[in-house]
């Protein structure tokens, strides 16, 4: 009877999942479908992909995109079809352009600047150093200060 | 002295990007529809939906396209200023009743006024997709020639209508 029970209980989780699940034609096109959902970005919930999002538009784009998927259009195609609505702020990968050049130059802009401050620091100690001359008569106690070591 | 300056230098710059940050709306998102022809839908009235209602058939006229729900609060908010916007200028109000039921809209509209013109059904969010709609409400602006010329995301306020939608409208009306 327990065991009925169980399997019962096991069932019917299986359904509740099989709603959601998504019937593809085959494995690549499976592949694909993941790759443009995790692609692109929900635009309600702004730092989740609409592959993780709960939000009720990305399950209308993940829909948008599998019957596109089913209808045999490229990844191309959907990508373009998502940008063309909203913008390349749906795209977590957006394309180089004029709009999107400090987005992408801005990093490497920061860490050039970064390294060249550093090699200034580094230059400006070391010049430093290279300008500190020992008096001669510091050196003569240094030399003293050694030899009473020695003696201990 | 050098060494006192430039860490303030720099503290400033920092500042001044980060106090402008603060002030950018990050669910502004601009929208890749403006000054390109609106989006083609075919939607049934809401309150007759045996009709349908095309972009065409509103060419030579300059309408706002408002995108509703019953269940969207923010839509509450935005209600009153709809509805003295349109008693104060005569204009071509579409709503768009996205994902809703017909019932509970037509409810909303009789408990709180109705300042559309027409609202059409949108039950599946297809029609807000193309119009790529994320958040509700939204307001566009289409001009004469069937373009859109502005997009205003989140409710309307009045201080919305008076600086950017009425301006908008009565230069877009000036227009051939």
């Amino acid at each position: 009877m327990r065991l009925l029970l169980l399997l019962s209980l096991l069932c019917s989780v299986s359904t509740v999942l099989a709603i959601d699940t998504l019937r593809f034609d085959n494995a690549t096109q499976q592949a694909e479908y993941e790759n443009i959902t995790s692609e692109l970005r929900c635009l309600v919930c702004q730092n989740q992909t609409i592959a993780d999002s709960n939000a009720e538009l990305a399950a209308d784009l993940r829909k948008q995109v599998y019957e596109m998927l089913q209808q045999g259009r490229s990844q191309d195609e959907i990508l373009r079809f998502m940008t063309d609505r909203y913008g390349d702020f749906v795209l977590y990968n957006p394309p180089f352009k004029t709009k999107t050049g400090v987005l992408w130059l801005g990093p490497i802009v920061f860490l050039i600047v970064g390294l060249a401050s550093v090699g200034l620091v580094i230059r400006h100690k070391r010049k430093n150093k290279l300008e500190q001359t020992v008096a001669s008569t510091d050196l003569a106690k240094i030399r003293q200060l050694l030899d009473e070591g020695e003696d201990v | 002295m050098l060494k006192y300056i430039i860490p303030l230098i720099i503290f400033i710059i920092m500042a001044v990007f980060l106090a402008i940050g603060l002030h950018l709306n990050p669910s502004e998102i601009p929208s890749p529809l403006l000054n390109k022809p609106a989006p083609v839908f075919s939607a049934k009235q809401l309150d007759a939906p045996e009709k349908v209602l095309t972009p065409d058939e509103l060419k030579g006229k300059v309408w706002l396209f408002n995108v509703w729900a019953s269940w969207c609060v923010s839509c509450r908010q935005e209600h009153p200023v709809l509805n003295e916007f349109v008693k104060q200028q005569p204009i071509t109000l579409i709503g768009l009743n996205y994902k809703d039921e017909p019932d509970a809209a037509k409810q909303w509209l009789a408990d709180l006024g109705n300042p559309y013109t027409m609202s059409i059904m949108d039950n599946d969010g297809r029609i807000g997709i193309d119009w790529g709609v994320y958040g509700v409400p939204e307001t566009f602006v289409i001009d004469k020639k069937g373009l859109v010329r502005h997009k205003h995301t989140g409710p309307v306020t009045m201080q919305a209508v008076q600086d950017e939608l009425l301006p908008l409208i009565l230069q877009l009306q000036a227009e051939p």
